[in-house]
């Protein structure tokens, strides 16, 4: 099992990401537990799919989370996938989802993730982190730490440091 | 300006010491080229043509003597001992070592200073008329404004990794100096009927390959607003910007193909969500902001008395007396002026200045300035709060340093990139461009009589020396593995915001100082009485200057 860095623990990943986009035929799929599947497949099975508890959904960084807005309320997980780490809409769908739609389940950011990234994705709203190959979540973990302090409000704290200076 | 907190100076240290860190992975292979790459130039460190190239932020021009000293000793301890002022008011220095850079920011950082920001597809520093709090033509001071912008894109989270670089300019006078509306976004502050403080906003200007005129998005929004409403326009354009060619990833080209109808009504819905909310701004942020740019105690000076004394040294000193009337400006107190550096000596580097020069100006500041002086977009530097009884003592130490030279506003006040000479993207030299035409126009009497025209020049398209913005604009170009220019005219960076139009074929480095003789006979030729250049230029159009231009050279 892969390591994340979840609620600034690194833990054992519990969730099985399937990235295949084309997949057609999910019988397989319904019966597993904990994956997290890519927002096309979730789609186009959505009967399937939506009457399980433990699935997650992936966007991809040109789907934007207005596509998933129905079924937040149900979702325990979303990831948004980084496919390279200069792509930063990522960023702006994980504040959409958690302050416009208040999203309270697992955000998991995916993909071509940095470690130098960390502390602004978990200021935009993301809860855990799956890092990209050759960054290691021990190491990564510190990087959650870089700054003590920040001017605007966000998603992880939504007052902006004016309004306690 | 503004005093930092025991906030704002640990986000520095702690941002020195994120970079310490990352560079000492790099030298140690853990992090390759291309993942370093973003980080560095988030710390506005480019590897150059020669040498890494460090990009210093001066937020909206402002720096006080302890810092220029602080940079003084930077530039001699960690490189060649002299620096560049760059025309987004930057400083940058050319030869640092890379190993090197962590502790030359921790060095800026002790005095406030850093390169956050200073490149890389993020929001860059605000920039804003270097007349601001002081200009007779002002109505709002922007500084407070550009300080609030500042803190606020100032490691955003959500706006670290844009399609693109992302400018903001700000202006509160009568008269831009500022170029605000080639900016990304323009501020332009202004009142409603109710006198109430507010702005006019702009997107999607901007030079570069595709050179355009940002377009009215919001005639008044109110002060409170401000940040939540640049939030809505960022949002946006991070969702919907191009993101696959760089050529098209500017905001410009998101506001074009959508329409600036289109592109307001999207902001309008993203700025409903948040209108209102936190990000507001509170009085009481507004107070504690523009108390740092409260108005300077400012003696009384018996103008009348102070007057006739710069009359009788102006009389007696044809130098001083061409200096007064070129390189002050006029000040919102009477008794007080605005003054320019020239930084545009002939053979000597548009924008650089030496070690040494930064200390004596620093001292200068200390006794006639109140310890601050502005960097320009024009590439001068300002010290802004001069009392008049000071002006012939501070001429006098200026011209032994060699700022004086009377050409503020005039032809020879070129606007020139490093080009070839120092960047790695140049098409071009040009720095020895601008030196071939102040040599040839070396005579300020003429100048005088020519009047107010803008000539700038950059190495390349990226038009890091606003030749769009030029009344003569001269671009580098390469024929063929030969360095060549093109030249084009028009261009106007004022309110009156208009790009420059290509004159017609390129032409070498050794003709090209005596084009711009051409072009300047022309206007000379058909300008009716006090007319100045670009008004000459927009009552006879390009024609006259094609023919002349061109005539004999075919
Ligand atoms: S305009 Fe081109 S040559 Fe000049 S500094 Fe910019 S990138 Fe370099």
């Amino acid at each position: 099992m892969t390591k994340l860095i979840k609620n600034n623990q690194v833990v054992e990943d519990s969730w099985r990401l399937i990235s295949d986009k084309n997949i057609t035929s999910v019988t397989d799929l319904a019966q597993s537990e904990h994956i997290i599947v890519p927002l096309k497949v979730w789609k186009s099975c959505h009967e399937q799919l939506s009457q399980k508890t433990t699935i997650g959904v992936w966007l991809d960084s040109d789907e934007p989370p207005t596509l998933l807005a129905d079924d937040l309320p149900n979702l325990p997980l979303v990831a948004i996938n980084f496919p390279v780490f200069s792509d930063g809409r990522g960023f702006s769908y994980a504040d959409t989802l958690r302050r416009q739609y208040q999203f309270e389940g697992e955000l998991r950011a995916i993909g071509d993730v940095l470690r130098d990234q960390l502390f602004f994705m978990k200021r935009c709203g993301f809860d855990s982190f799956v890092l990209r190959e050759n960054d290691t979540a021990e190491e990564a973990m510190a990087s959650l730490q870089d700054f003590q302090h920040a001017y605007q409000g966000t998603a992880d704290n939504s007052e902006p440091l004016y309004r306690h200076r | 300006m503004y005093q930092y907190d025991g906030y704002d100076q640990q986000m520095l240290d702690d941002r020195v010491k994120q970079f310490r860190s990352q560079t000492q992975r790099f030298l140690k292979g853990e992090l390759s080229e291309n993942e370093f790459l973003p980080l560095r130039l988030q710390n506005g460190l480019y590897i150059q043509r020669l040498a890494p190239l460090l990009r210093i932020a001066v937020p909206y021009g402002l720096l006080s003597s302890h810092q220029l000293r602080a940079i003084a000793k930077i530039s001699r301890d960690f490189d060649k001992g002299y620096v560049h002022f760059t025309t987004r008011q930057n400083i940058q220095m050319n030869w640092p070592r890379l190993e090197e850079v962590p502790d030359i920011l921790e060095q800026l950082a002790a005095v406030q200073m850093h390169a956050i920001q200073t490149s890389g597809a993020c929001i860059r520093n605000v920039t804003s008329d270097q007349f601001a709090g002081v200009a007779a033509d002002e109505r709002i001071d922007p500084r407070p404004y550009c300080e609030m912008i500042r803190q606020w894109s100032t490691f955003h989270p959500e706006f670290a990794f844009l399609p693109r670089k992302f400018k903001i300019a700000v202006c509160g006078a009568q008269n831009d100096r500022a170029a605000i509306r080639v900016h990304d976004i323009a501020v332009e502050l202004t009142e409603n009927e109710m006198q109430e403080v507010g702005y006019r906003i702009y997107v999607g200007g901007g030079l570069g390959r595709t050179p355009v005129v940002a377009e009215l998005i919001n005639p008044y929004l109110p002060e409170k607003d401000l940040l939540t409403y640049l939030e809505a326009i960022l949002r946006v354009y991070n969702q919907l910007g191009c993101r696959d060619n760089k050529y098209k990833a500017r905001i410009k080209i998101l506001v074009r193909a959508m329409g600036i109808s289109a592109f307001r009504n999207k902001v309008d819905q993203e700025w409903a969500l948040i209108k209102g909310g936190t990000a507001t701004l509170t009085d009481k942020e507004l107070a504690r902001i523009k108390k740092d740019f409260a108005p300077r105690p400012y003696e009384t000076v018996d103008v009348l008395e102070c007057n006739q004394n710069l009359n009788q040294q102006s009389q007696q000193n044809n130098a001083f007396a061409q200096w007064l009337s070129h390189n002050t400006f006029a000040h919102k107190i009477d008794g007080y002026s605005a003054v320019t550096l020239s930084l545009k000596r002939t053979g000597i580097a548009t924008g650089n200045v030496t070690d040494q020069q930064l200390e004596a100006i620093a001292n200068l500041a200390d006794t006639f300035s109140f310890g601050e002086v502005r960097s320009t977009h024009e590439q001068n530097m300002v010290m802004a709060d001069v009392k008049k009884s000071d002006l012939y003592l501070l001429w006098q130490e200026l011209f032994k340093l060699g700022f004086a030279t009377p050409n503020i506003g005039c032809l020879t006040d070129i606007i020139c990139c490093p080009g070839g000479d120092y960047c790695s993207l140049a098409n071009a030299k040009s720095i020895p461009v601008a030196e071939s035409i102040q040599r040839t126009f070396d005579d300020l009497d003429y100048l005088y009589d020519l009047g107010n025209i803008r000539l700038n020049i950059s190495g390349c398209m990226n038009g890091c020396g606003h030749h769009h913005m030029g009344h003569i604009g001269i671009l580098g170009v390469d024929k063929r593995g030969q360095e060549f220019y093109q030249v084009s005219l028009g261009g106007d960076p004022s309110l009156n915001t208009s790009l420059g139009i290509i004159l017609g074929p390129s032409f070498s480095h050794t003709e090209i100082a005596g084009i711009i003789v051409k072009i300047i006979d022309t206007y000379v030729q058909m300008r009716v009485e006090q007319e100045s250049f670009i008004d000459t230029y927009r009552r006879v159009g390009i024609t006259p200057f094609k023919e002349q231009v061109y005539d004999k050279a075919d």
